[in-house]
């Protein structure tokens, strides 16, 4: 398809040690941090859900009052008091850093540093140096986030415990300390961030294409990347000026959310929501493209229906920007707004119904072989349609109106996120991993850490479909006895999924252990995109001679 | 199109009848589902259920119709339907059983398929998805005819105009209620804590009962007003089908007909600081009569001597 020339080594004496980081304007090297950096923030956000699964897995407060005592040195009664606030700044924080910190950083930050420039056939990103900003913005970021854990939130209890939605106005007259605006800041500077690495990204894919590569000969991961920093692009302001409206409301007497000055608290959640839809896309869309050199690698087939793929994704952007107040049913929308958004939000069930069928025509008729890699794009499948269908029943209003605010959400969303996103990141890391790192891992390993997450992931969120049903609104520290039984399964589930959490640990230090050997593309005929022509791992510099695509 | 609906009323009760019998077969091919086999309650959870609350409102009853009669049929065979295919594809397409693979890329055939088909059953979706809306949507007028459990009919329930109008609101703990006909009537209503609860209402449960329920008239349309005082709530009442945000500095409306005495509890469905999981609703729907002795009680001895006019919940 096209040769590749290796750059050499030391073209103009690359900084090395901690320099070569810290100043790093090298796509790969920026692409690891940002993938080590989400595998740590990943720990972080995991172990909070932990947390919180162990505080459900029975009715009555269990362990929060004690972390309360230890971690604020609360005491008595008001250790209850700050643990039940605790538990909603558990809940804040994990969102926040699973899709500010840990699978976008992954994805974008990530697989798409690394793989973008390597697929369409470029030396390096267009904005080498911005690119280090964008990465250095995100454990700034990061911290300030964790700061807020640290800073009083509501009245007489730390962090911002206001959801990762931030509501006014509980975020606003609800807690006055200085906690929300820590995390108000975060997000600005993750934003900021984002919104760099857009601008990034959307000059490389347009000018630094190989010759002969055509928009439509791209592969399909950096359009999926494509497609998600257009969104990011034109979302994350919307949500930094919210925020920073936010931040005036709570700090300069501006009253945009309060009802006293003439605002509205609904106002807000349309901004954040116009922002949000469009993120849960930006979460879900790079791990299409993914899945998509996955299936079609293993297959050793190529996609079936390409343009119909790429017009999918780019649907699905397009469409996700006009469905945000699906997620505001019961806020006292009118008949025909909610009319209105129930239809739209139902047409994306079409684009993605395109994907999911191309998928599977794509291993129709191929020569599949399940190695890693492939198991968990085929658990993504699985997952991604489990958590798709749930959403087109949320979609109907009329439906909705049960199922708002329930486990029933936070199960549809976490198929398609915490199970598909994440599957579509481990996919990745196993796929790419051989290239990124130029060893190979333990399959058996990679094997166990799907299998057993798979199992985790299901019994932790199957059920919680039925405790939604029955009734269980979310973000709740405790339960009536009916819903014991739901979360008691679902924290047996945790505990599956966190022995996958260390097997996968293992994996990781078997293989930099062993560094077992690889070649260029280990993954044989199917495997047909550039970054298969580089050797394992690429040169510093790629594509120093740039090549030709026929 | 009066007859279209009515023949797809008529095909859809058919293919009910037809499905039933065909899964009727099904819980006896997995004994483990018997684990399952909790029947639900109305008003509030019972552990285990893998389903709604049972419903006493035309609402709900539409809700219920919808969601299991259409939504949960259609997401269960798409589902199955994937599923078949993958495992068939793991099976007749894996490198042993077939070696070479084809070099297919394109069928416009099954790619217009594929987009046409899902097109149809979203339409098929939204027929009864549209009506269920409009219902709960639309505070009756005496006139207007409800679904209830048929929901691609064009309406079969009549529902009188509200009888009673409820104003209330939620605040950082607790939800306040104004019955806004009767002058004095007015109080708040505060979550037991378990000693409380074991001392007063043992028979309620835990996180649930509360010191004053909202008493409501049995079979009278009763109007919701719904606002809160400091940050953003939600009253919910799961088996009356109703959830509306409480937003300061907004009025937002619901309403509901409930048709069996009882008590029947919701919970704050929308994060609001510390005890968010702490103010629950108990609805108690009782008589006619019994409403118009306890709110004449409320009005002229207050609600503490018109709680005790009732009697407890066994």
């Amino acid at each position: 398809m096209a040769e590749a020339v290796a750059g050499h080594q030391d073209a103009h004496g690359h900084p090395t040690g901690w320099r070569r980081y810290v100043y790093s304007t090298n796509h790969k090297d920026i692409g690891t941090m940002y993938l080590f950096f989400a595998i740590f923030a990943g720990i972080v956000g995991g172990s909070l859900s932990g947390l919180m699964r162990w505080e459900l897995a029975e009715p009555g407060i269990q362990i929060f009052h004690g972390l309360a005592a230890m971690v604020y040195g609360f005491e008595g009664d008001a250790a209850i008091d700050g643990g039940k606030e605790m538990f909603n700044v558990f809940t804040t924080a994990h969102g926040l850093i699973m899709v500010f910190f840990m699978v976008m950083p992954a994805l974008i930050g990530g697989f798409a540093n690394w793989f973008v420039p390597l697929m369409i056939g470029a030396p390096d990103m267009a904005f080498p140096r911005m690119n280090n900003i964008s990465f250095w913005l995100l454990p700034f970021a990061f911290v300030l986030l964790l700061m807020s854990l640290f800073f009083e939130g509501s009245p007489g209890a730390y962090g911002a415990g206001v959801g990762w939605t931030v509501y006014a106005p509980l975020s606003t007259t609800g807690s006055p300390g200085p906690a929300v605006d820590f995390a108000i800041l975060s997000l600005h500077l993750a934003g900021a961030s984002s919104i760099l690495g857009a601008i990034n990204f959307i000059t490389t894919i347009f000018n630094m294409r190989a010759p002969g590569m055509t928009m439509h000969k791209m592969p399909l991961f950096p359009w999926s990347i494509l497609v998600t920093v257009f969104l990011l692009l034109l979302s994350l302001p919307v949500l930094a000026g919210a925020i920073t409206m936010l931040l005036t409301d709570r700090n300069f007497g501006t009253s945009f959310f309060s009802p006293e000055g003439g605002g509205d608290p609904i106002l807000y959640q349309h901004l954040f929501w116009f922002f949000g839809h469009p993120e849960v896309y930006v979460l879900i869309l790079p791990g299409f493209g993914i899945v998509s050199h996955i299936i079609s690698t293993f297959s050793t087939k190529p996609i079936f229906g390409y343009l119909g793929m790429v017009y999918a994704m780019v649907a699905i952007g397009v469409v996700g920007f006009v469905v945000w107040a699906h997620h505001m049913y019961t806020t006292g929308l009118s008949l025909d707004v909610q009319r209105y958004f129930v239809a739209a939000t139902m047409v994306i069930a079409v684009p993605t119904g395109v994907k999911i069928f191309s998928w599977l025509a794509t291993m129709w008729g191929g020569s599949i072989t399940f190695r890693t890699p492939m198991l968990w794009a085929i658990g993504f499948i699985f997952l991604f349609t489990i958590g798709g269908v749930t959403g087109v029943v949320l979609a109907n209003a009329g439906a909705d109106r049960a199922l708002h605010d329930t486990y029933y959400v936070v199960a549809h969303f976490h198929y398609t996120m915490s199970l598909g996103a994440t599957f579509g990141v481990f996919a990745g890391w196993y796929y790419w991993y051989p290239k990124m790192f130029g060893h190979m891992y333990s399959e058996f390993l990679a094997n166990m850490h799907f299998w057993i997450t798979f199992a985790g992931v299901n019994l932790i969120f199957f059920p919680q479909h039925f405790l939604g049903m029955a009734g269980m609104p979310r973000r709740y520290i405790d339960y009536p006895d009916a819903f014991s039984l739901g979360n008691y399964v679902s924290s047996i589930g945790y505990l599956v999924t966190l022995v996958g959490m260390i097997v996968f640990i293992w994996c990781l230090i078997d293989a930099r252990v062993k560094k077992r050997p690889t070649v260029d593309n280990p993954w044989g005929e199917g495997a047909t995109t550039l970054e298969w022509t580089l050797s394992s791992p690429p040169p510093f510099h790629q594509f120093e001679t740039l090549p030709r695509i026929k | 199109m009066q007859y279209i609906f009515s023949h797809l009323a008529n095909l859809s009760a058919k293919a009910k009848t037809v499905l039933a019998s065909t899964f009727a077969i099904i819980p006896a091919l997995f004994p483990f589902s018997a684990l399952a086999q909790t029947e639900p309650v109305a008003g509030q959870a019972v552990n285990g259920q893998t389903g709604f609350q049972l419903s006493v409102t035309p609402i709900m009853d539409s809700i219920i119709a919808f969601h299991d009669g259409v939504l949960m049929w259609t997401i269960t065979l798409i589902v199955i339907f994937v599923t078949i295919l993958l495992a068939y594809i793991i099976v007749r397409y894996n490198k042993r059983a077939n070696p070479i693979a084809s070099k297919t890329t394109h069928n416009v055939l099954v790619e217009i398929v594929w987009t046409v088909v899902p097109i149809v059953i979203l339409i098929v979706i939204a027929v009864p998805s549209f009506g269920v809306l409009a219902d709960q949507q639309t505070i009756p007028d005496g006139e207007r005819k409800y679904l209830g459990s048929n929901v691609f009919s064009f309406g079969e329930v009549e529902m009188p105009a509200p009888g009673l109008t409820i104003k209330a609101t939620g605040v950082q703990w607790s939800w306040d209620y104004d019955y806004v006909d009767y002058d004095g009537a007015d109080f708040s209503s505060f979550m037991l804590s378990n000693e409380e609860r074991l001392a007063q209402k043992p028979n309620e449960p835990r996180l649930l009962a509360v010191d004053f329920d909202l008493v409501v008239p049995v079979d009278t349309t009763v109007r919701v007003q719904v606002t809160a005082a400091d940050v953003i709530h939600s009253f919910a009442v799961p088996s009356f089908g109703i959830k509306i945000d409480a937003v300061p500095g907004r009025l937002n409306e619901t309403w509901f007909n409930a048709r069996k005495t009882g008590i029947y509890y919701g919970q704050c469905s929308e994060l609001c600081g510390k005890d968010h999981a702490f103010m629950p609703i108990a609805v108690r729907v009782v008589s006619k009569e019994v409403f118009a002795a306890w709110v004449a009680k409320v009005q002229s001895d207050g609600i503490e001597e018109a709680a005790a006019m009732l009697p407890p919940i066994s």
